[in-house]
């Protein structure tokens, strides 16, 4: 597993300072907001990938493909593999993103109106695309099976895990990097989100914006990460060897075509996914021990959460620990399910809960238990991973320990 | 202000990613410093900039070491001071 995350770029330091109930929201850095309606999020501050990659390619790559490739080297020197002994051709690469390089578009946009057509970047096209993260590390590490980009807004990373699993699932791959990456944290993704409504204004006191779930929220906090993993089929990790952090379980996808950006009410289509991800993994609802929602803290999105989950859990709903860690990072867009399912893992590894913080005064119309503030201890066998995306789409992983090989 | 030898030098190496101790007169853009063709197309835009001038594309694509692409700017940067004080 690898992490870029605004509470730290390694998974042990993102996750201590998840369970003490740190924010890593901050007044943003980047670049001048002093005319914006909002001037803070999760921003990747001092970022320097100097370990990872060198200063040529830090110019050839955008942020949001460096992240990925950052997370992804982590992951993959965790997981002790060496792609030299691997056949190369059943190694993938399927790595989600919301907006991909919104950064060099913005750069190289302002070029082109003041500079002209000729003084537009050789490298914008290559930055900008949504595909650069999967086809980096497929570049970096040699993975010659399929590389591609997912899409699906909010709920890239989750979908990409989806396809990640597919692969597998199909026979023809052994191992699939797999997750989401993001770097909209820039003057068009603020503005864009911000004309929506959909970002929280709290300018006064960023630490506290992001309040899923809480009656006072006002919207999410717009971050910036990435969430990597690396999925292998179970015989070939156990042949060599693997440390085998936990097992895909199962998967639920399914879109709302409702509206564009606004959630059903009635939670349908997210109900859905949760209900065919249970259905998938064979499992009764009870058996889920730990839901990471999907939580953004916008008013609309949490309620119709709660709903869905309402209607798929019944009255188990009241007793399964809940929380959105969105409380604590704010919203990594299409790469919170990738961050979502490590946080998901760290918390099945380490039986503990991440609390959702800033929950001070529970929305009567949220009445689940969503581990308010503190983190808690629990054993937890398998968790849950919702995400939501703009356009309609619902993904819902679970995940759970390794059954002794016995699956 | 340095000299356009030295100008051009450090254009190279940043753009480039190379350390300045690699980039010499006789340095191959292609075989010495492994530019692709991303990185040939970004190092003429720059040097375009550095120099107020436009190098055609006929031009740019001759240029294949450090040495020819000083020399070019040197009698660019010339001409177009002679066209300024001419006219």
């Amino acid at each position: 597993m690898g992490v870029v995350t605004p509470l730290g770029c390694k998974v042990d330091e993102l996750w201590a300072r998840l369970c003490r109930g740190e924010s890593g929201v901050r007044p943003i850095e980047g670049f001048d907001v002093s005319i914006f309606k909002v001037r803070f999020g999760g921003e990747i501050q001092n970022w320097n990938p100097v370990e990872y990659l060198d200063s040529k390619e830090q110019k050839r790559i955008d942020r949001f493909a460096q992240y990925a490739l950052v997370a992804a080297t982590d992951a993959i020197r965790e997981s002790g593999l060496d792609f030299a002994k691997e056949d190369r051709r059943r190694c993938a690469s399927v790595i989600g993103s919301g907006v991909g390089g919104l950064g060099e578009i913005e750069a190289q946009f302002r070029r082109l109106l003041e500079k002209g057509p000729e003084r537009v970047s050789a490298f914008t096209i290559p930055k900008m695309m949504l595909n650069a993260a999967a086809g980096c590390v497929s570049i970096q590490f040699g993975l010659k099976g399929p590389a591609y980009g997912v899409v699906t807004a909010c709920a890239s990373a989750s979908n990409a895990v989806v396809e990640a699993i597919k692969e597998i699932e199909s026979g023809d791959m052994d191992v699939v990097i797999t997750g989401g990456s993001e770097a909209a944290v820039t003057p068009l993704g603020i503005a864009g989100f911000a004309a929506m409504k959909a970002l929280s204004e709290r300018n006064d006191d960023p630490q506290r914006a992001s309040r899923p779930f809480d009656r006072d929220r006002d919207g999410f906090v717009l971050s910036e990460g990435a969430g990597i993993v690396v999925l292998e089929e179970y015989e070939h990790a156990r042949k060599r060897g693997a440390p085998i952090l936990a097992e895909m379980l199962g998967y639920g996808v399914s879109s709302d075509a409702g509206h564009i950006t606004q959630p059903d009410e009635n939670g349908v289509g997210a109900a859905s996914a949760m209900t065919d991800a249970l259905k998938s993994a064979g499992l009764a609802k009870d058996q889920i021990d730990y839901i990471n929602a999907h939580g953004t803290s916008t008013p609309l999105g949490d309620v119709a959460e709660t709903v869905a989950m309402k209607a798929v859990f019944g009255e188990y709903a009241h007793s399964v620990p809940i929380s959105s860690t969105k409380s604590q990072l704010g919203h990594l867009l299409g790469a919170s399910g990738g961050v979502e399912l490590v946080i998901s893992i760290l918390a099945i590894r380490n039986g503990v809960i991440p609390p959702t913080i800033n929950l001070e005064n529970p929305d009567p119309a949220c009445d689940l238990d969503y581990t308010a503030n503190v983190a808690r201890e629990r054993r937890v066998r398998i968790a849950m991973s919702n995400s939501f995306g703009f356009g309609g789409h619902n993904v819902s992983l679970i995940v759970g320990e390794l059954q002794n090989g016995s699956r | 202000m340095s000299s356009i030898e030295e100008r051009v030098m450090k254009i190279v190496s940043d753009s480039l990613g190379v350390g300045p101790e690699q980039v010499t007169r006789e340095s191959h853009f292609v075989n010495d410093l492994g530019a692709d063709s991303l990185d040939q197309a970004e190092l003429v835009m720059a040097l375009e900039d550095e120099f107020d001038i436009s190098i055609p594309e006929e031009v740019a694509s001759q240029i294949q070491t450090v040495g020819q692409a000083i020399d070019h700017i040197q009698e660019a940067v010339a001409e177009a001071d002679g066209e300024q004080s001419g006219g």
